[in-house]
């Protein structure tokens, strides 16, 4: 019997390991030959722990489980149970989804190279190795792929100007540095399916001439972290990586960095100073990364989700690819949905879907039962939406239109309990406590906004005009967007909710 | 730099100050430069912290589902602000943004192991499991 039970962290933040203990423990005592797989999570955070049982009809789902369901379960041969959810690919909110990037996660063990190929694993790197630099970017390019971190770059026209720049070294950098509120799918990618990445960056590498690489990750993702290593001595052990990639002659040597807690170093610049060894300070563009990047040498930075997927692209074509999707935004997000949300997890469909399709249909509205009043999108960063944006398609350039961003495409929903100057109040000061202090509009800028909005906070009114006049000049004048968007929550804030701005003083008259 | 600035914290529980210049020699940069890089990031400490460390999530998604008056209820029990340390020295409390948890929220950090949905009487069970 094969047994699934996630060592994905969120599985873990609720009990994961307690009950593959217990099934452990409860198999040996019954004598049942198990094997237990620690897969990652399928995406369903309100059904973690989700155990899963493979059967000849596919496999059936249990969730949430707790370490004392385990006896049961097996008591019942793992059919009727009160917990049983049915064959897990019928589960709607897994059904409703497209998955691209996400494919395998959840599906396979993470560290089987043997699955992971099973399930369609380096098809795309192999395809990569039978193609010029070019073809590849022209794939890439083709999928109409853009950075998934949150600018939303091309990535073809990228890697175009890293494979056109000459140096004596090249460099791919995967930022995994995932600091945004809300996000986790670099995360779950990175424990569920790390050979997606590592494939990715390896074709990265083809594209550009590049034959070393980095992924700067997280302290605060200890278990993502386990696993990408993990991955990389496998990877290397079984030829994937290494002087030799898959016996093609070409080299591509990876290693996993984690930064230190400083936000920051999400930003590519900042990571990269931090890469050499230096403070997360933000450098000033031009010149840009693809041109003078780490160790100044041109260099790919993509983000995880980026890079994820383009094994697929690879594998089946850009065009497969960009069939997915609107307008410029083609193919598939990966959305990560939190908060006060009651279905909560990762939900990777093609661009369009509507924000009140997230929040109502798939999340199921707040966890509380109480009213939406409002969906922050794209980190901390990112602008909040009030209900009367539910209209709005998920698209880079219709978010952009709505004064928002897509950002890593987390989305946060807040309940009508929320106040909003609070929320704006909380965004300088993050802005505050991050700041690199490199550029003055984010440093003293984010400071002098907690003060005004304190001002607000007490009465006066006459500090309102005040807060957008400085929004405005951390946004024009910042070098990057810890500071140049900040404003999007604070402004959001104070646009679509000015009640939450006004009572005091009112309460005062 | 990371990489050993994260060694000699795992192997000391902190950065001691005369770590620096040792480690500044070893990458032939300045005394200085090594300050700097060390006290530029959060996690890096420059004395021990308690026996446990509690880290709770500050973020949106967290502060969605309550995670500031947890906070509040973590601080009473402690008797400590963040960055603090309980007297006895068995727990400190720090902030953090983001774990990654995000669907699971209120979520908090304790010694590398991620919890979800934390609630009081898990905090007060952390608390006292401690020593705290």
């Amino acid at each position: 019997m094969r047994i699934y039970v996630p060592r994905d962290a969120a599985a873990k933040a609720v009990g994961a390991e307690a009950v593959a203990a217990a099934v452990r423990a409860e198999a040996a005592a019954r004598g049942l030959p198990v094997e237990l797989v620690r897969n990652g999570s399928r995406g369903m955070v309100w059904l973690e722990p989700l155990l899963e049982v493979e059967t000849p009809a596919g496999r059936v789902a249990f969730g949430p489980v707790t370490r004392a369901d385990v006896p049961a379960l097996f008591d019942a041969g793992f059919g009727a149970h009160p917990k049983a959810l049915g064959l897990t690919a019928e589960i709607p909110f897994l059904k409703k989804q497209t998955r691209l990037t996400f494919a395998r996660v959840g599906v396979i063990d993470p560290l089987s190279l043997s699955e992971y190929e099973a399930h369609g694993g380096l098809a795309g790197l192999r395809k990569a190795l039978a193609l010029s630099p070019e073809a590849i970017v022209a794939e890439v390019t083709a999928s109409g792929l853009r950075g998934r971190g949150g600018a939303g770059f091309p990535t073809g026209i990228k890697w175009k100007t890293v494979l056109g720049a000459e140096a004596p070294q090249k460099y791919v950098v995967c930022n995994a540095d995932e600091g945004d509120s809300g996000t986790f799918a670099d995360r779950m990618l990175m424990e569920g399916d790390p050979f997606t990445l590592i494939e990715g960056m390896a074709i990265a590498a083809l594209a550009v001439g590049a034959t070393r690489g980095y992924i700067y990750s997280r302290s605060e993702y200890p278990d993502a972290n386990e696993v990408m290593a993990q991955a990389i001595v496998l990877a290397r052990a079984a030829g994937v990586l290494g002087p030799d990639m898959l016996g093609s002659g070409r080299a591509f040597e990876l290693e996993l960095r984690v930064g230190a807690g400083a936000y920051v170093c999400g930003e590519e610049t900042a990571l990269l100073n931090s890469l050499e060894g230096k403070r997360g300070v933000v450098r000033a563009k031009p010149p840009i990364p693809a041109l003078q990047g780490l160790f100044g040498q041109p260099t790919v930075v993509n983000n995880v989700l980026s890079l994820a997927a383009v094994p697929a692209i690879l594998a089946e074509g850009g065009a497969a690819y960009a069939a997915h999707g609107i307008g410029r935004s083609r193919g598939t997000i990966p959305l990560q949905i939190a908060g006060n949300v009651k279905y909560g997890g990762l939900f990777e469909t093609g661009f369009g879907i509507t924000l009140g399709e997230i929040v109502n249909d798939i999340a199921g509205g707040t966890a509380s039962g109480r009213p939406v009043k409002a969906v922050q999108v794209g980190g901390p960063l990112g602008a909040y939406h009030p209900q009367a944006d539910f209209g709005l398609p998920f698209s880079y350039e219709d978010f952009a239109g709505s004064g928002g961003l897509v950002g890593h495409a987390g989305l946060v929903v807040h309940d009508d309990s929320v106040d909003m100057l609070r929320m704006a109040r909380f965004a300088l000061e993050f802005c505050a406590i991050e700041s690199c202090g490199k550029c003055t509009p984010c440093r003293i800028g984010a400071v002098r906004g907690v003060e005004v909005v304190d001002r607000i906070a007490a009465g006066d009114a006459a500090a309102i005009p005040l807060l957008t006049d400085l929004c405005q000049t951390m946004k024009l004048g910042s070098l990057c967007a810890l500071g140049g968007f900040t404003p999007y929550p604070v402004l959001s804030a104070l646009t679509h909710f000015p009640d939450d701005f006004a009572t005091l003083k009112e309460a005062a008259e | 730099m990371l990489p050993i600035l994260h060694a000699v914290q795992a192997e000391f529980g902190h950065v001691p100050a005369e770590a620096l210049p040792q480690i500044a020699d070893a990458l032939n940069i300045s005394r200085a430069e090594a300050q700097g890089v060390m006290s530029f990031y959060h996690d890096f400490r420059d004395h021990p912290a308690g026996r446990h460390v509690l880290k709770i999530c500050r973020a949106e998604a967290c502060q969605a589902m309550g995670s500031d008056a947890l906070a509040e209820v973590a601080k009473v029990r402690l008797g400590v602000d963040w960055h603090g340390t309980t007297p006895n020295g068995a727990l400190t409390l720090e902030p953090v943004f983001c774990l990654g948890l995000c669907a699971c929220a209120p979520a908090a950090m304790l010694d590398g192991q991620v919890i979800g949905r934390v609630d009081a009487a898990r905090v007060d069970a952390i608390a006292t499991e401690a020593g705290a």
